[in-house]
């Protein structure tokens, strides 16, 4: 099983076997980050999300900030603020009490920053080998904002692509921390909440926000490939617009990977009617988490999703399979 | 043949490339001559003849249908029957049956480059086309880049909108003239014409040519819009016009091809032998690769650090006028910016040639379809292709098994190509591009659906590689459901391609020697031998593995692809000095690599014979950064062509491991590196490793025909566009007692990938009962 890299093999992980699992009475349409549920008339927004990384700490975060932030940003994409998060421990034999004591301060700490209260949980210890040290299972409830309803199916020809902040720091530092390349010692994670700066966004640009998506796993190619086939539509983005901060272009150039798939926890990227898109941007640029915000690109009728470069080239920049093996021959 | 009873008729099919050829006005005139009476046709993609009169006149004319055919013409199946009916007398050409459906592809013929007889009249002052750049006949003249729709006829191609003037249309309807049903057929007065465009100032016609000989002949690089597509030229003399071609292309390294006014031109320039000229003159007027004179009068920068260049003859009477006029060589290459596709379209090629023509000479002739110049090499007197495209494809090849469904295969994804096949042919589609090129992934969309309409032709199975990443696979599976897909190995499609071009029957080796393909294990391979037939194979050997440090970018830089040799390969290395290339490399790019060797990271291992020279080259300080592909491994080959005398190999041995044999290349590399230390000269060891790869390949096939009794080598693969090794293996291994056989019009490169996809599909299909 190679389905860990967020590319084509986890969706069809997804589509092949897990969905038919819930049987007819699954829920259709796209797949999004969090579900609307209906409760006697109020609705709700629930996330859910099982978090492993290699190494439990490094530079920028933690697997327990990393929980936190990761569901409160799935909530965040469908407009949702978060209400109450409830962690769950799945702790490997063996594991130091200290660790865990750290994750679960950075738990706490994450949370009362986002502002959210964790309300329930659960702790399971496994024999060795029955788990890798430490797994965390969070699930998030959110209430909606008013005033706009984003959906991965939200993009219209037209559409403006913008960027909350620089791509690849997570990834690359996550990477490079775990094999000892030596790139952490100049990047550090992204990990960091989103919903206050969808928020802002959404007070700038109401329903003209049309899709939202934190591109984490898959990164940012990931993400605008899930919105596009979800919408119907192709996506132009332009090479010399992505921010790429150079610790991190030049792991990707040593890794022989593009910075578009290295995975994020700290941005998102936004599908925004044109008319809106300054509005949306300036409110961006006004929180910290977006101040380096940028338009990378625009929404086009149908096609791949494309990345014209530097050179003027334009090239698909499409879904992996796994992890890029080589196409040349 | 024998005429009993009464009824002397006779039906004569005949297969091949006879369509757009001048095939039918050539028959009518033999007939006519013979005093026979019947007529002539197109139906589907052959021409059929019904004739009645004396049987000797008949035989005649049977006999000569391949003897004395057009220069363009392939015959390849001559069929007679006795026919019930007898036709009146008088032999007439009678429309074609545009109703008639083909076994395999009717016959959609490939561009001819202009004849003797038009080059003639081009130059005749006294000719009513003297000088017109659109001069044409049956026998030459553009085809497949214009045509609408079959059967070809005028009103089906890019000509439609000429009307034809009195004298051409008298021409054009005459049965015993060159022009009669020359679809393309023009004159000054009814014609297209050229026009000039640089800035704002413009001009038509012959001031139009004027304009763009002054400007090469200034220096500058002219935009020119050819048969298959748009062209970039400049003259090949001056340093200062080919870099800035270069700069402007960005196209940093990779050799441009030039076009010499005449052979004699050629012969001053390069070495070329009684079979170059052949090919040189043949009607597809293919790019040559021929040996560079050390002379060298061409700039330096058309082949930066090569010991050969691609020279090709003026094709078109608008690149007659054009050299004529310039009396000097000049770079032609395709009107786009680096691994973009080839521009075709007037408005696209303004603007994509904006930045990198300083003019465009353009025409009111527009192109259908896309056809690059194509590239072949002569090796041991035969033709071998490596692009094929204008002048070959859309040329139907044989299916050995013939297909039960009409299948699809869509090919690799660099160099592309995709192929159709039906009945029992295949037809490979032009050379494409590297598909991760938007531009280029649209027009091989268009190209199937252009094809297919020609042809109309709808698939029902569609044949892809395994590679999932490759975008012709994930074109596969937009448009077929699984159960119409089969995949095929990458390399299972490199030896098939060879196999099926040779007409091998049953069971043979395949020697796969490429840069990467994923393997039916889900490892990269590229150093194989297979036994297989067309429906499958098994693997019974391979090159030893070697990380390939970053994935993608240890291709673009055989530097790290050595280190991935020296610190992670499958066998350890022996102790040797410290490789120079250590010293040449940034400290902190040898120990990341070196750690991510070491941990597994972005490093995917493969059985590479491309790989393997890759690395050699960048150890022999050949090169560290490869400017384009293959260029590590072309300059290994043009280092080892300057060895003086036989070298012999390095050490090598071959080991078990999990039931293959493996060629363990930690010997060659570490004498390698410790003769280079003692001085032996580069040159020495580049051919010293040629000589290792073909002993070892020699092994392999000894203990693989040892446990299979096989002894027929099919040879395929990128690295057997290597003249070194397309020459060496078939020799060595026929002086072991191997039958050796190489790809010839099918490239070695993944431009054949569709073509042995389509054979292998096909087989299957057939044992699919
Ligand atoms: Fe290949
Ligand atoms: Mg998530
Ligand atoms: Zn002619
Ligand atoms: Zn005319």
């Amino acid at each position: 099983l190679g389905h860990g890299s967020g590319g084509r093999l986890s969706a069809e992980l997804i589509s092949e076997v897990l969905l038919p699992g819930l049987g007819p009475a699954a829920p259709g349409g796209p797949l999004e980050d969090a579900a609307l549920v209906t409760v006697g008339g109020c609705e709700l927004l629930l996330s859910t999300d099982a978090y492993v990384v290699d190494p439990l700490f490094f530079p920028g975060g933690d697997i327990g900030a990393l929980a936190v932030h990761g569901t409160v940003n799935d909530l965040a994409m469908r407009a949702g603020l978060p209400v109450a998060l409830t962690i769950a421990y799945v702790v490997e034999e063996g594991l130091p009490l200290t660790d865990l004591r750290r994750v679960a301060a950075s738990v706490g700490a994450a949370a009362a920053a986002a502002g959210v209260p964790v309300v329930t949980g659960d702790t399971k210890v496994v024999g060795r080998g029955a788990a890798d040290r430490l797994f965390v299972i969070t699930a998030g409830l959110g209430r909606r904002l008013p005033g706009a309803a984003p959906t991965a199916a939200g993009a219209r020809p037209g559409d403006v692509v913008l960027l909350s902040g620089p791509i690849g720091c997570h990834g690359v530092t996550v990477l490079s921390t775990r094999e000892g390349l030596g790139f952490e010692s100049d990047v550090a994670s992204d990990s960091q909440p989103l919903h206050r700066l969808v928020a802002d966004m959404i007070a700038a640009g109401g329903t003209g926000v049309h899709a939202l998506r934190d591109p984490t796993r898959g990164g940012l190619a990931a993400a605008v490939n899930e919105i596009a086939a979800a919408s119907g539509v192709g996506v132009e983005l332009v090479e010399a617009a992505l921010p790429v901060p150079e610790p991190v272009r030049a792991a990707c150039e040593m890794l022989g990977v593009d910075p578009a798939y290295v995975a994020n926890e700290g941005c998102l990227v936004a599908f925004v009617a044109p008319e809106r898109a300054d509005a949306v941007l300036t409110a961006m640029r006004a929180r910290p988490e977006g101040a380096a915000a940028v338009r990378i690109g625009a929404v086009t009728d149908g096609g791949p999703v494309l990345v014209r470069t530097m050179v003027g080239a334009r090239r698909v920049l499409d879904l992996p399979l796994g992890e890029q093996l080589p196409r040349i021959c | 043949m024998t005429a009993v009873g009464e009824v002397p008729a006779w039906r004569v099919r005949v297969r091949g490339t006879v369509q757009g050829v001048g095939f039918r006005p050539f028959v009518h005139r033999v007939a006519t001559g013979l005093g026979l009476d019947g007529a002539v046709r197109n139906d589907g993609g052959e021409v059929v003849i019904e004739v009645a009169g004396p049987e000797a006149a008949v035989r005649r004319l049977v006999g000569s249908l391949r003897r004395e055919a057009p220069a363009a013409a392939v015959v390849t199946e001559v069929t007679v029957s006795r026919a019930t009916t007898v036709p009146a007398p008088g032999f007439r050409v009678t429309p074609s049956d545009p109703g008639a459906t083909p076994y395999g592809f009717a016959g959609l013929p490939a561009d001819l480059a202009t004849c003797p007889d038009c080059r003639r009249e081009l130059f005749s002052a006294a000719d009513r086309r003297y000088r017109y750049p659109f001069v044409n006949c049956t026998a030459c003249g553009p085809r497949a880049t214009i045509v609408d729709d079959l059967p070809y006829d005028r009103v089906r191609t890019a000509m439609a909108g000429f009307r034809l003037c009195r004298r051409c249309a008298a021409e054009y309807h005459d049965p015993a003239d060159r022009r009669f049903h020359a679809e393309p057929v023009a004159c000054p007065r009814c014609g297209p014409r050229l026009a000039w465009t640089a800035g704002r100032r413009t001009a038509a016609g012959p001031a139009a040519l004027a304009a763009a000989t002054t400007a090469i002949a200034d220096g500058r690089i002219v935009g020119l819009k050819g048969l298959g597509g748009y062209q970039l030229v400049c003259d090949a003399l001056s340093p200062a016009a080919v870099d800035r071609l270069r700069q402007r292309k960005r196209r940093p390294r990779k050799p441009f091809a030039v076009m010499v006014p005449d052979l004699a031109t050629a012969t001053l320039i390069a070495g070329v032998t009684a079979a170059d000229r052949v090919v040189l003159t043949s009607p597809a007027h293919p790019v040559v690769l021929l040996p560079v004179r050390p002379a060298r009068r061409l700039a330096a920068a058309v082949a930066p650090g090569l010991d050969r260049v691609g020279l090709f003859l003026p094709y078109t009477p608008l690149h007659h006028l054009l050299l004529h006029d310039l009396g000097r060589p000049l770079v032609v290459t395709s009107g786009n910016r680096a691994d973009e596709p080839i521009a075709i379209d007037d408005a696209d090629a303004a603007e994509r040639l904006a930045g990198i023509a300083d003019g465009i000479l353009g025409h009111d002739r527009p192109i259908r379809a896309r056809y690059d110049d194509s590239v072949v090499q002569v090796v041991d007197g035969v033709r071998r292709t490596i692009r094929r495209a204008r002048g070959y494809a859309p040329g139907a090849l044989p299916l050995p098994v013939p297909a039960r469904h009409p299948i699809l295969a869509v090919g690799a994804q660099l160099k592309h190509t995709f192929a159709l096949a039906r009945g029992d042919q295949a037809l490979i589609g032009p050379h494409g591009g590297d598909l991760a090129d938007a531009d280029t992934l649209a027009a091989f969309r268009s190209g199937v659906a252009r094809l297919g309409r020609l042809h109309r032709f709808r698939a029902e199975v569609v044949a892809h590689d395994l590679h999932p990443d490759y975008l012709s696979t994930g074109y596969a599976r937009e448009i077929a459901p699984a159960t119409r897909r089969i995949g095929v190995q990458h390399h299972h499609a490199h030896v098939v391609s060879c196999a099926a071009e040779n007409g091998v029957h049953g069971r043979f080796l395949g020697v796969a020697y490429d840069g990467l393909g994923f393997g039916d294990d889900g490892t990269l391979w590229g150093g194989e031998v297979l036994l297989a037939t067309y429906a499958g194979f098994r693997r019974l050997g391979r090159f030893g593995r070697a990380p390939l440090p970053g994935g993608a970018s240890a291709v673009h830089r055989p530097a790290r692809m050595a280190l991935g040799y020296l610190y992670g390969g499958e066998f350890p290395m022996p102790a040797t000095p410290a490789p120079a290339l250590l010293g040449r490399m940034p400290a902190t790019e040898r120990a990341t690599v070196r750690r991510m060797v070491e941990r597994g990271v972005h490093s995917p291992p493969a059985s590479s014979a491309g790989r393997f020279f890759d690395a050699a080259a960048s150890l022999l300080d050949l090169c560290d950064d490869a400017g384009y592909e293959g260029e590590a491994a072309v300059l290994l080959e043009t280092a080892a062509r300057a060895a003086t005398g036989p070298v012999p190999a390095l050490p090598w041995r071959l080991t078990r491991a999990a039931g293959l044999w493996v060629y363990d290349w930690s010997g060659t590399l570490g004498a390698l590196l410790i003769r280079l230390a003692a001085g032996v000269p580069v040159a020495e060891l580049a051919a010293a490793v040629h000589r290792t790869v073909i002993d070892v390949t020699v092994e392999l096939c000894v203990r693989a025909a040892d446990r299979t009794g096989v002894r027929v080598v099919c040879l395929s693969g990128g690295c057997l566009q290597n003249r070194l090794l397309a020459a060496g293996l078939p020799a060595a291994l026929r002086a072991a007692g191997f039958t050796a056989v190489l790809n010839r019009d099918v490239p070695a490169n993944d431009g054949g990938i569709s073509y042995g996809q389509a054979v292998v599909a096909a087989a299957r299909l057939g044992k699919g009962g």
